[in-house]
């Protein structure tokens, strides 16, 4: 996946010059997970800005950059440093538009590495795309494989309006995956219908996409249901309609999230569902997420992680109900 | 020598035309009589909006604003040097300046009456919005200062805010991405000594303002902000670096905050207003370059009634077109989240108008049976 980011990086910058990147440690060094590798050789130190580590004021000129027609693509380095810019997002960014009545916009992009599975340090593993999606006017997209995360990155790129790109480190370099050759845009605020099937709902986005289709497979094993599995690519502005849709043809859901349980997206899922399918509902939504607690360090990481086993689990259940 | 000074620094003090309207020679820039004539228009003019609005303020025809009174000199003589390209990002006491930069006073009423249609400025204007939040855009002006650099432009950004933005962090993280960009932008820090209800004193324990600029390796100077033509010395100076490609500049204006906070402050409750306002009012800009000009015989009492009377006629034309200004769309935020379209927002905004049109109808039912 961080090859597909590089890729999608290296295009649009070659495609248009408004593009730039800046961030902590993006220029020479490529970025700590190597996301920026060999943009900074190719388009030179004005567009590839290694910036002084303060987190507020990299959103924070992007804002004036993207006022002033650039597209900036900030990169923060880990999610635990993304509140840093958080006044910025919601007091300017994504407000901006509103102010000015459309007559000033900020094209920008944020990128944020989030999520555990990687044995990092404290403030390193932290999935917080809800506290994000709260704010009217910012776009949240999670990519969740190569190819998905090299097309979103290009919409969000294009985009007229800020995009948080938050992007699931344990998926960086944990399999592969083919780009194609041509250059692919997804559209933002469109989930993903990744299988089809009549039983029972399954959604999630980010990491929890793989040991989602990894127990829609072992429940098709064991028990031959067909899960129909959404991944939804972006948070917000959400794609109610695929949800709907789904949930009122299987009458059964069960959605996984990484973060903590409680004021989540999980809980706004349960909520659209309430509202437009609860006449379908055969079981209540099932809920499979981490814990309210401080994410963990690595050595219990592991525990915290909802795992296939658990999806498997509350699948099983809500389709015994 | 294990003990050795590393480095030593100085702050320079900048005051031009004194509160006797006198000029010092030396420093002189020397200003012909139009510019001079314009200057003190947009003076008057800042002051004349500003006590209008808060009349208008007191009678509840306009919300909370910010009054300016006594600051007009430090947004009006910067924005009497600007280019037309030059980026003006403001806090929220730059009515002068952005006056004379352009800005529709009826769309700055709209503002300040809780209208963002107020704010929709012709981006050719290259004017910010209003910033409410304290420091905010100070690294939004640092940004739009390395996108003019970034595509070569002669031109440059200026940037407000009082003093208590640098307490904030942005203030430090812009001035430090300027610096070490070596963005084309200009900080001015309207010191007017209170931030709400606190001064200067527990702001900082920094001798001057303009020094922090030393921190970050760029000119910092003080500045008479109710010196005028100091005040256009200082950003001549400024500017012309910023267009060199060698950088920001720190101007620190020295002035004070004559009114509120803003209407919704009482500074009774804080502050000795008769010391501070006899204090102030001998060095208030508009009087000390009103003398300079009376002395070079070029104002007198019939042009100041004369200038008093056109600009009053003015105001008032704005003020009632922003009240005859009736088209109101409550609907509008929805317009404006997102520049695609939602299926969300569209089905909120039409829940939205609903609901606005029953209760408007409930009304209409209580009122017949009352």
């Amino acid at each position: 996946m961080i090859q597909a980011i590089n890729l999608a990086l290296t295009e649009m910058m070659g495609e248009d010059d408004s593009v730039l990147v800046m961030g902590e440690d993006v220029g020479v060094n490529g970025g700590v997970f190597r996301a920026t590798e060999g943009l900074h050789a190719r388009f030179g130190e004005a567009r590839v800005l290694d910036t002084p580590v303060a987190e507020s004021a990299i959103v924070g000129t992007g804002i004036g950059m993207a006022m002033a027609g650039l597209r900036p693509v900030c990169e923060i380095q880990f999610c635990g440093f993304s509140y840093l810019t958080m006044a910025q997002l919601e007091g300017h960014a994504s407000r901006v538009r509103n102010r000015s009545q459309g007559k000033l916009t900020v094209p920008m992009v944020v990128r944020v590495p989030y999520g555990g599975g990687v044995r990092a340090l404290e403030h390193h593993s932290e999935s917080r795309e809800a506290s994000f999606a709260h704010f009217p006017g910012l776009k949240v997209v999670i990519p969740s494989t190569p190819r998905n995360a090299r097309a979103l990155l290009r919409s969000a790129i294009a985009d007229p309006d800020t995009v948080l790109f938050m992007e699931p480190k344990h998926s960086y370099r944990a399999w592969r995956e083919e780009v194609p050759e041509a250059p692919e845009q997804l559209p933002i605020g469109k989930a993903e219908l990744v299988r089809e099937g009549t039983d029972i709902t399954l959604i999630a986005w980010g990491a929890m996409r793989r040991p989602a289709e990894q127990a829609a497979a072992l429940l098709g094993e064991q028990r031959g249901a067909t899960v129909e599995l959404i991944d939804l690519l972006t948070i917000a502005p959400l794609d109610v309609e695929t949800i709907a849709a789904s949930v009122q043809k299987t009458g059964r859901c069960v959605v996984v999230q990484e973060a903590p349980r409680s004021f989540g997206v999980s809980s706004e899922l349960v909520t659209v569902i309430n509202d437009r399918a609860l006449m379908y509902l055969e079981a209540p939504v099932a809920r499979v997420t981490g814990f309210d607690v401080v994410t963990p360090g690595f050595s219990r990481e592991k525990a915290y992680l909802p795992t296939a086993g658990r999806i498997a689990d509350a699948l099983a259940a809500t389709l015994d109900f | 020598m294990p003990r050795s000074p590393v480095a030593h620094f100085d702050i320079e003090y900048l005051q031009i035309l004194d509160p006797e309207g006198k000029v010092d020679a030396a420093l002189d820039p020397k200003l012909g009589k139009d510019e001079l004539l314009a200057l003190y228009r947009g003076l008057v003019w800042g002051r004349e909006a500003d006590e209008r609005m808060l009349k208008l303020q007191r009678q509840g025809r306009l919300g909370t604003f910010s009054p300016s009174v006594g600051q007009e000199a430090v947004s009006v003589g910067p924005s009497y040097c600007m280019g037309k390209t030059d980026w003006f990002v403001g806090a929220f006491r730059e009515l002068g300046g952005r006056l004379m930069r352009g800005h529709r006073f009826r769309d700055i009423l709209l503002f300040w009456n809780g209208r963002e249609e107020g704010s929709a400025i012709d981006p050719a204007l290259r004017t910010l919005c209003d910033s409410i939040i304290v420091g905010a855009q100070v690294p939004h002006a640092v940004g739009l200062a390395y996108a003019q650099k970034l595509r070569g432009e002669q031109a440059a950004t200026v940037c407000w805010f009082g003093d208590g933005a640098t307490s904030q962090g942005d203030f430090h993280e812009g001035l430090n991405f300027a610096a070490v960009w070596q963005a084309p932008v200009v900080f001015i820090c309207q010191n007017n000594q209170w931030a709400i209800s606190v001064p200067r004193k527990l702001q900082t324990r920094s001798q001057s303002l303009a020094q922090k600029a030393i921190a970050y390796g760029m000119p910092g100077i003080q500045v008479d902000g109710n010196d005028v033509l100091a005040m256009v010395v200082a950003t001549r100076e400024a500017l012309a670096r910023a267009k060199r490609g060698e950088g920001p500049t720190l101007i620190e204006a020295v002035t004070y905050r004559m009114g509120v906070h803003t209407t919704a402050d009482d500074p009774t409750r804080y502050r000795d207003e008769a010391a501070a306002q006899a204090e102030w009012a001998a060095k208030d800009p508009i009087l000390r370059l009103r003398r300079y000009l009376e002395a070079k015989k070029l104002w007198d009492e019939k042009r100041e009634e004369a200038l008093r009377e056109e600009l009053r006629a003015q105001i008032a034309e704005e003020v009632k077109a922003f009240e005859a200004d009736t088209t109101f769309a409550l609907d509008a935020p929805f317009e404006y989240v997102f520049g695609t379209e939602h299926a969300a927002i569209t089905e909120q905004r039409a829940e939205f108008l609903a609901l606005i049109a029953r209760d408007a109808e409930r009304e209409r039912e209580e009122a017949g049976r009352g």
